[in-house]
């Protein structure tokens, strides 16, 4: 007996609590290397799992990153109310212009009289109908003056008045407020922007089976490796944590893809966006995912290959024990 | 070190591999378990190892009853046995090294402590120099002693060996009881399953044999 628990004492090397931490800390390092190094070692598997999870995060961030340029361009419009005073035909050039400085003295921040030569000029350049007008003996165009009202267009019993005041006016033949058509832009982008959401979390629950169906795999290839572990006292935890972390690479990995694969799209867009920009003479340059975002898809992604692994190995480690 | 008071075992389906079989194995005693394929050797094993509960009796181990052992305290109980196989179990994705380290890895323990120990029990088995090999290119009986280093490496009080010459010729079988006698002299107590009957007949320990899952035969302490 005594022989015996001299050894069995000898086997006790306590390590201190500092020591025992260091350890543990190390311990998951390791793993974390390791499980790295048995994805790395069957490249091609690896990279076909993280490319699933890679299209599947890369949809809802690029539609995501196309409806915040939606906004960017369209951001102001609803701020600047426009009205739209189209003079009767019979007002000439000289009395628009001065119409036009007259109604700048009321309430109204800015306004700019365009003749009805300039409206056409402008029509033929932008509709792109320029042979089309050829055709027409007449300017058809009226001349316009475009107002921008000092009233916020919450204003909406101010606006109305304000429109009702020039319609009055014996020379404009219409007034017309260009906002319904901006509210029923946001009100498609809002909806668009849902969508993505519902999307997202669509393709979430997909990557979600799609790493647990990978790990579930990876458990059962290794089956013999987890009942010797188990057999030579491995906890639960010790023989969960490879596959927790093959999980998060796939997801870091998929995540990482699926930034390069929205960089790769703009990049693809960006040269007809600035050519339909120049066309709207506008500056608008197509802007990519901000790091913010870019740090969510990674964090999501990661998030999302631990949730699948956690859910495997949650459901198919615990049924093999050694027999 | 391993008490067992009338313990039966039976499966589901109504088999009975041990009927009421009641053994002592002392602290540094050796000793070996024979019988027939079925005889219920791999099913004491089982009970001792926690691998399999026993359906009535109690099986107590290091003085810890077994029955009192929760799922969660099943690693630790391991821990304190070394176990060896049949088909050794090891793991052809790593290095001799790597397969010896295991328990010690699982155990927690330092990269240092883990290099002097691994190197100690490679050295025992007379394996020192190939611990940088793969399992694939050794011969078997260098795989079992591989395995046996593993089994010890944690330096358990208790070493339970399932069949582990079964696949070996002569001399190698020889060569791994020699490594087994060698752990009891130095106070371990070893249990070893195995029907080699001429082999075990020429050593100097304590034979049990089981028959139908009774125990029918047991020599006590050997000259």
């Amino acid at each position: 007996m005594s022989t015996t628990e001299r050894l069995s004492g000898a086997r006790a090397v306590r390590n201190g609590p500092v020591t025992a931490l260091k350890i543990y800390l190390l311990r998951h390092v390791q793993t974390l290397v390791y499980a790295l190094g048995q994805l790395s070692s069957r490249p091609f598997s690896t990279l076909m799992t993280a490319a699933v999870i890679g299209i599947a995060l890369a949809l809802p961030a690029g539609l995501h990153v196309l409806l915040g340029n939606a906004r960017a361009v369209t951001t102001g419009w609803d701020g600047a109310t426009q009205i739209s005073v189209f003079l009767n035909a019979g007002v000439s050039e000289a009395r628009g212009r001065a119409l036009a400085e007259e109604l700048r003295t009321r309430d109204i921040a800015a306004a700019h009289y365009v003749s009805r030569d300039e409206a056409l000029e402008e029509f033929r350049r932008l509709s792109g109908f320029g042979d089309a007008l050829q055709a027409l003996e007449d300017n058809p165009l009226p001349a316009v003056i475009v107002l921008r009202p000092v009233l916020a267009d919450s204003d909406a019993a101010g606006i109305g008045a304000l429109l009702e005041r020039l319609r009055a006016h014996p020379e404009v033949e219409r007034a017309q407020l260009d906002m319904e058509w901006v509210k029923r832009l946001y009100a498609i982008m809002e909806m668009a922007r849902r969508g993505v959401w519902v999307l997202g979390a669509l393709l979430s629950l997909a990557v979600l089976l799609v790493v647990g169906n990978t790990i579930r795999l990876a458990i059962q290839n290794r089956r013999d490796e987890i009942v010797l572990t188990k057999l030579i006292g491995g906890t639960d935890a010790f023989v969960r944590r490879p596959f927790l972390y093959s999980g998060l690479w796939y997801g870091l990995a998929g995540g990482l893809l699926a930034l390069l694969l929205v960089a790769a799209s703009l990049w693809l867009l960006a040269g007809p966006a600035r050519e339909l920009a120049t066309l709207y003479q506008s500056q608008f340059r197509l802007q990519g995912l901000a790091a913010a975002d870019a740090g969510l898809v990674l964090l999501a992604g990661a998030a999302l290959g631990l949730a699948g692994s956690w859910l495997a190995v949650g459901r198919h480690l615990r049924d093999i024990e050694p027999t | 070190m391993i008490r067992l008071t009338n313990v039966s075992k039976r499966y589901p389906g109504g088999f009975e591999a041990l009927k009421d079989v009641s053994l002592h194995l002392a602290p540094g005693e050796m000793a070996f378990l024979t019988g027939h394929s079925g005889a219920g050797k791999s099913t004491l094993l089982k009970l001792v190892a926690l691998i399999e509960r026993s359906s009535n009796g109690q099986v107590v181990v290091k003085g810890q009853n077994l029955a009192k052992v929760s799922r969660r305290g099943i690693p630790g109980h391991r821990r304190n046995i070394g176990i060896i196989f049949q088909d050794y179990r090891l793991l052809f994705d790593r290095t001799v090294f790597d397969n010896v380290a295991l328990p010690l890895v699982i155990a927690g323990q330092s990269a240092h402590e883990i290099g002097k120990r691994v190197r100690a029990a490679l050295d025992k088995v007379g394996l020192l120099g190939k611990e940088r090999m793969y399992p694939i290119t050794l011969s078997g009986g260098e795989q079992q002693r591989v395995a046996i280093a593993r089994a010890v490496v944690s330096k358990p009080a208790l070493i339970l060996a399932d069949e582990p010459t079964g696949n070996l010729d002569p001399a190698m079988a020889r060569d791994i009881m020699g490594i087994f006698e060698e752990f009891q002299r130095v106070g371990v107590s070893v249990l070893v399953a195995t029907h080699d009957i001429p082999l075990i007949e020429t050593l100097p320990h304590r034979i049990v044999q089981l028959h139908q899952g009774r125990l029918v035969a047991d020599t006590g302490a050997r000259p």
